[in-house]
């Protein structure tokens, strides 16, 4: 594939992922909203992907070495944090249908 | 691994992220959802670790295994109260690793003769500004949600022109590099320039906006990640990044929305500044304070029909959540009818009241939004407010002079009497006035408010 078709080609789903972000965004309740931003702040820790690529190059200079490195710590920082603080978040709203009674007091 | 079939993989963590965001819109499945996202993160982590495959595995297993840690033991250690900040570490952290991927994908394909392709050249240094954005106003955020610097606005004469400087620095480097000129010096200016602009954009906002910001900062994230996935060619950074870029954006709309500002106000007004027109106003209303104590108080609402608990930040401060549901309980058990009033943005996030007061096991139904909870308060005997105070401002409605005018509030002064728990007189944390305590219903209980709910809670029993 040339580089371009291969541009075009990413720039359309680029394109296409813009709408469906404000897509599902749109369907989520306010009560969710803190969890939203957690959860998608959890998502852009797939740049850990990219982070990967760097130091996973061969033959590479100890700047990239460097760099790669420091990415690739930050980046698995967000996904594990990002994930559990979403995680704990969302055990809260565990459905409870138990009825409305006083207990421990 | 073949190009296609790591690509057929990369898309089964894609649909997982879109799932975890649709599962997002019911409280019941949301969990599920999150799992379903980390499963497909897994995955994506999984299918790159195959097809990078090199002799730097241990190097990257290393780096994963510290910066997972910091985050596993980071995230299980803060307490609920502490959220809003470590969502602004973890988005920050985030945003740096974007900048120093296309710190390092400069440095490839930079010494002469490999000439960036204009494509791959705008995207590394979009990402390398937008991610440096998003890491130096991320950190400053949690900075100040973590009260390590000033809450208030921090503001000096020129600060506009200083930050539009900066910034008009940063993309004219990040242009010249586009436009082939081949120094990386030009990158690293251009990272400089927007640490600083980040760091000096968020300073000037107060602390009570910081939802608002930190929700701008993640979409920013996730755009530097999308634009690393040009870099890269790779297609999870794009369609995961802009995901987030997309919903972030509109998030922020939905929360400036909710608060009636403009997102440009939120971020330029230096709102929370004590303005000397509203400050006068409200000196003006003069008016004495009553306060009770909280024997007063109990019998108040052990006596009453109708209760109405009004959470703020400050029940998120003093952890007083669980305190509040045992009073809510006894009252019950009393015949009083109970229920909770929730502003979209009471406390520092939307939805943060939800999340404590759900971490109390207050039963759902018992929680009403502000459209649901207004019109109830006019049969309310008694509205308690806990810790709350710019969302039940009435200067909101009536004086346009305030700085939050026109922000929908809760209408407490509609209850027959109106309980205010609070430290002491002090503003709130944007640091406006509020009449609400001038009000002839009104009867504040001063303290902090895990203490006075208990002090209540005691009375109550003995009644």
């Amino acid at each position: 594939m040339s580089h371009n078709t291969l541009l075009v080609f990413e720039v359309t789903i680029l394109v296409l992922a813009i709408f469906l972000g404000i897509e599902v965004i749109s369907k989520v309740p306010t009560l969710l909203h803190t969890p939203l931003m957690s959860g998608t702040n959890a998502i852009h820790g797939v740049v850990i992907v990219g982070a990967m690529i760097v130091l996973g190059q061969p033959d590479k200079s100890a700047f990239t070495w460097i760099v790669g490195f420091a990415a690739v710590v930050l980046a698995a920082a967000n996904v594990v944090g990002g994930f559990v603080v979403t995680d704990r978040m969302l055990e809260m709203f565990k459905s409870r249908e138990r009825p409305k009674k006083p207990d421990e007091t | 691994m073949s190009y296609n079939l790591s690509n057929l993989l990369y898309l089964i963590t894609i649909v997982s992220f879109v799932l975890a965001l649709r599962f997002l819109s019911s409280p019941a499945h949301a969990r599920r959802g999150n799992q379903i996202g980390a499963a497909g993160m897994v995955l994506a982590i999984g299918v790159t670790w195959v097809k990078v495959g090199s002799t730097s595995w241990w190097a990257i297993a290393i780096a994963m295994l510290i910066g997972g840690g910091f985050g596993a033991v980071a995230a299980r250690r803060v307490r609920m109260t502490a959220m809003p900040q470590m969502v602004a570490l973890f988005n920050g952290v985030g945003g740096g690793a974007a900048a120093l991927i296309a710190l390092a994908e400069l440095h490839k394909v930079l010494p002469p003769p490999g000439a960036p392709k204009v494509d791959i050249a705008l995207g590394i240094v979009l990402s390398g500004l937008i991610g440096s954005i998003s890491f130096a106003g991320s950190m400053v955020a949690f900075a100040k949600l973590q009260e390590l610097i000033r809450g208030r606005p921090i503001t000096y004469a020129g600060q506009q022109f200083v930050n539009g400087a900066l910034f008009i620095g940063a993309l004219g480097c990040g242009i010249a590099l586009v436009a082939g000129v081949q120094d990386e010096w030009l990158l690293w200016v251009t990272i400089a320039a927007s640490l600083a602009f980040g760091v000096l954009f968020v300073l000037p906002i107060g602390g009570a906006d910081m939802p608002v910001v930190i929700s701008l900062l993640n979409a920013f994230t996730g755009i530097a990640v999308a634009l690393g996935g040009f870099e890269l060619e790779n297609n999870v950074l794009i369609v995961a990044g802009m995901l987030v870029g997309a919903s972030g954006t509109l998030l922020t709309l939905m929360m400036a929305r909710a608060m009636n500002r403009s997102v440009a106000n939120v971020l330029f007004g230096a709102f929370g500044q004590v303005t000397e027109a509203a400050a006068a106003v409200a000196a003006g209303n003069g008016g004495s304070v009553r306060s009770a104590t909280a024997e007063d108080v109990a019998v108040m609402l052990a006596y009453a029909h109708k209760v109405v608990f009004v959470p703020g930040y400050g029940l998120a401060v003093a952890q007083a959540q669980h305190d509040v549901r045992q009073l809510a309980d006894l009252l019950e058990a009393k015949g009083v009818e109970v229920s909770y009033a929730i502003h979209p943005v009471a406390g520092r996030m939307p939805g943060h009241m939800n999340v404590l007061l759900a971490e109390a096991n207050v039963p759902y139904p018992q929680l009403k939004e502000m459209d649901e909870a207004n019109p109830e308060f006019s049969r309310t005997d008694v509205a308690v407010v806990v810790g709350a105070n710019d969302v039940v401002n009435p200067d909101a409605r009536s004086n346009q002079g305030s700085p939050i005018y026109g922000m929908p509030i809760l209408n407490v002064d509609d209850a027959q009497t109106v309980v205010v728990l609070k430290r002491s007189m002090n503003p709130g944390f944007a640091g406006i006035e509020n009449p609400l305590f001038y009000n002839p219903k009104t009867v504040m209980l001063f303290g902090d408010a895990k203490e006075s709910i208990t002090k209540l809670v005691a009375d109550v029993k003995t009644l």
